[in-house]
């Protein structure tokens, strides 16, 4: 037995060397991302791997402002905003009415909804377009915000109506006897004691709704409403042109902060959360 | 219970279920009529043209050869991924030896922030950030190539019909697998480390443990990780769109599906004919999905 006890120690150092190779391959595209953002164009061309001379901040003042990338962000947050909050309050509802009341059709009303996860978004592609469009909501804020909530309802559903079964029915009936009424248990007592769930499912439809890219193309034809994946997107084709290598780069960088610097942040909870949803 | 319980459910579900309905429900049953019909989205009418429009698809090489490629990705794809992220989630868990009981390798925290961290970017960015990382002149690609000498394996990763799919398949692979050893690590931490001891006492080594005990136990996270990277294999559209050229690459050798289908549509004006596509696409979804969980099906390990 003695040598196995011993080997772990030789072996854990090939282990590193492994787990490391794929850390570099991971970090190595964004580093040089980085490093690109803050070189001249002349720099780029020259060489894929030399350091800036001096850092060029200026690329990111010029994506922001020229290339539009503030004005992106800002449209993303808005309509990830309010979708992210219109799919949470009904999502929530809904779960909670499905969980915990009895009536005829819920569990053709659950299945209804939890089957739209089985569907692909391309099958619905072309009639949604029509839908919106004769509602007049195409390349509108409220439009995207509104078919945002409604495709990530289907999960939300399905992930909070398991929580809102979970939780013990004592306190709500405590409450109904102290008088609170339907929706004041739900605001005031079960949406409380939901929090964790809504953490979980709320960071999954977050970066969900954030990286969407296919709805918005269809949905918001208008520049000046684009969203930040469809502004890069179509940055990435003009720019090629113009070739301004270094505000792409630096357009590319200001879109992964954000996120990147949450994910820093609240690491352990979004990796939690999302993995979560995976399981269930 | 109170009173006024139907006032509230009503009042409670008519909004999502209203919002699910217009903008959900119908679409999905207006495309499975649409794929009947030859409408182009400008006539009045749309004319029944029966099952013509799939009939056609089997004679049009644009999606011949879409079906070719996501199939390749299909195979490649959630393959490659569970590999690579059942062998790390093994490094990180199986490593460190006895001395620290099943909690793997030193600093196995940090290799899991940094390996999760492409499961954030977008596939707007992904897209973009990877079409430079493939750019024949001044990209990272071929750059390193160059630093370690092989400037012989230099080329247009993009426009090279031989290598435009391999290097689309591998941006998902390298954007999946840190979520994957996320979920397997979580899973492997899950097994008991008595067990493992026991093996190990038993005189079984490093891969003994790993395959006759870890990944029995992970097995159900594996089958969800098939079905969902199975999904992923069969989109690829935003990557497609906008890394390749075309964008459905050269010879059409990255086309995929959703571009097939977006392009029929939006470019085309064939609605009915896209809509075929789509309820292609989703009874190919339903089957994998189905197959999938009944080919990964396994006896469930309980432990008492």
């Amino acid at each position: 037995m003695k040598p196995r006890l011993l080997k772990p120690r030789l072996t854990d150092g090939a282990l590193h060397l492994v787990l490391a190779v794929w850390a570099v391959l991971v970090t190595l595209p964004l580093a040089w991302a980085v490093l690109s953002s803050l070189k001249t164009d002349a720099e780029i061309f020259a060489s894929p791997w030399s350091l800036p001379a001096s850092p060029q901040w200026d690329n990111w003042a010029r994506a922001w402002q020229e290339a539009n990338i503030g004005k992106y962000l800002l449209n993303t947050l808005i309509v990830v905003g309010g979708a992210l909050a219109l799919v949470m309050l009904l999502g929530a509802l809904t779960a909670y009415c499905l969980a915990r009341y009895d009536f005829p059709g819920n569990r053709l009303v659950y299945y209804l909804l939890v089957a739209g996860m089985l569907f692909p978004v391309f099958l619905a592609l072309v009639p949604l377009f029509f839908v919106v469009d004769q509602l007049g909501l195409l390349g509108t804020y409220h439009g995207l915000i509104l078919v945002y909530a409604a495709y990530a309802l289907p999960f939300t559903v399905f992930f909070l109506h398991a929580f809102f079964r979970s939780l013990p029915a004592a306190t709500a009936e405590a409450a109904f006897i102290d008088g609170c009424s339907h929706t004041g248990v739900f605001f005031r007592v079960m949406l409380p004691m939901a929090r964790p769930g809504m953490v979980s499912v709320g960071i999954f439809n977050f970066l969900g709704l954030w990286n969407q890219y296919l709805l918005p193309l269809v949905l918001n034809p208008d520049p000046d409403r684009y969203v930040l994946a469809q502004g890069l997107a179509a940055l990435a084709v003009s720019q090629g042109y113009r070739s301004d290598f270094s505000g792409l780069f630096a357009g590319l960088i200001i879109a992964i902060l954000p996120v990147l610097l949450a994910y820093l942040l609240f690491q352990r909870q979004i990796r939690s959360g999302l993995t979560a949803g995976a399981v269930r | 219970m109170r009173h006024g319980k139907y006032r509230f459910l009503i009042g409670a579900l008519a909004p999502p279920l209203l919002l699910y309905g217009v903008f959900v429900v119908s679409p999905y049953a207006q495309a499975f009529y649409l794929a009947l019909t030859d409408w182009d989205g400008l006539s009045a009418e749309a004319g029944l043209v029966g099952l013509q429009n799939f009939a056609d698809l089997w004679s049009d090489p644009l999606f011949l050869a879409a079906l070719r490629n996501n199939g390749l990705m299909l195979v490649v794809v959630p393959t490659a991924t569970i590999a690579l992220a059942l062998f790390f989630a093994a490094c990180l868990t199986l490593g460190g030896g006895m001395r620290r009981r099943g909690r793997g390798v030193h600093g196995s925290g940090l290799y899991r922030i940094v390996y999760f961290f492409p499961q954030l970017l977008s596939v707007a960015i992904l897209g973009v950030l990877f079409q430079f990382v493939y750019t024949p002149g001044n990209g990272l690609l071929n750059g390193l190539l160059g630093a370690v000498g092989l400037d012989g394996l230099q080329r247009s990763w993009l426009a090279d019909p031989a290598t435009a799919l391999p290097a689309v398949t591998a941006v998902m692979v390298w954007s999946a697998v840190g979520f994957y050893v996320v979920l397997f690590t979580a899973a492997m931490e899950s097994v008991p480390t008595d067990v493992v001891e026991a093996a190990t006492l038993d005189g079984a080594g490093r891969f003994t443990v790993f395959r006759r005990i870890t990944l029995p136990l992970v097995w159900d996270s594996v089958q969800v990780a098939y079905v969902y990277l199975g999904i992923l294999a069969l989109d690829g559209f935003a990557l497609v769109q906008i890394m390749s050229v075309g964008p459905g690459g050269p010879d059409n050798a990255t086309e995929v599906i959703g571009l097939t289908l977006y392009r029929a549509a939006f470019t085309y004006g064939e609605f009915g004919y896209a809509s075929a596509m789509g309820v292609t696409l989703f009874f190919i979804t339903l089957t994998l999905t189905a197959l999938a969980m009944r080919a990964t099906k396994r006896e469930r390990v309980e432990l008492a």
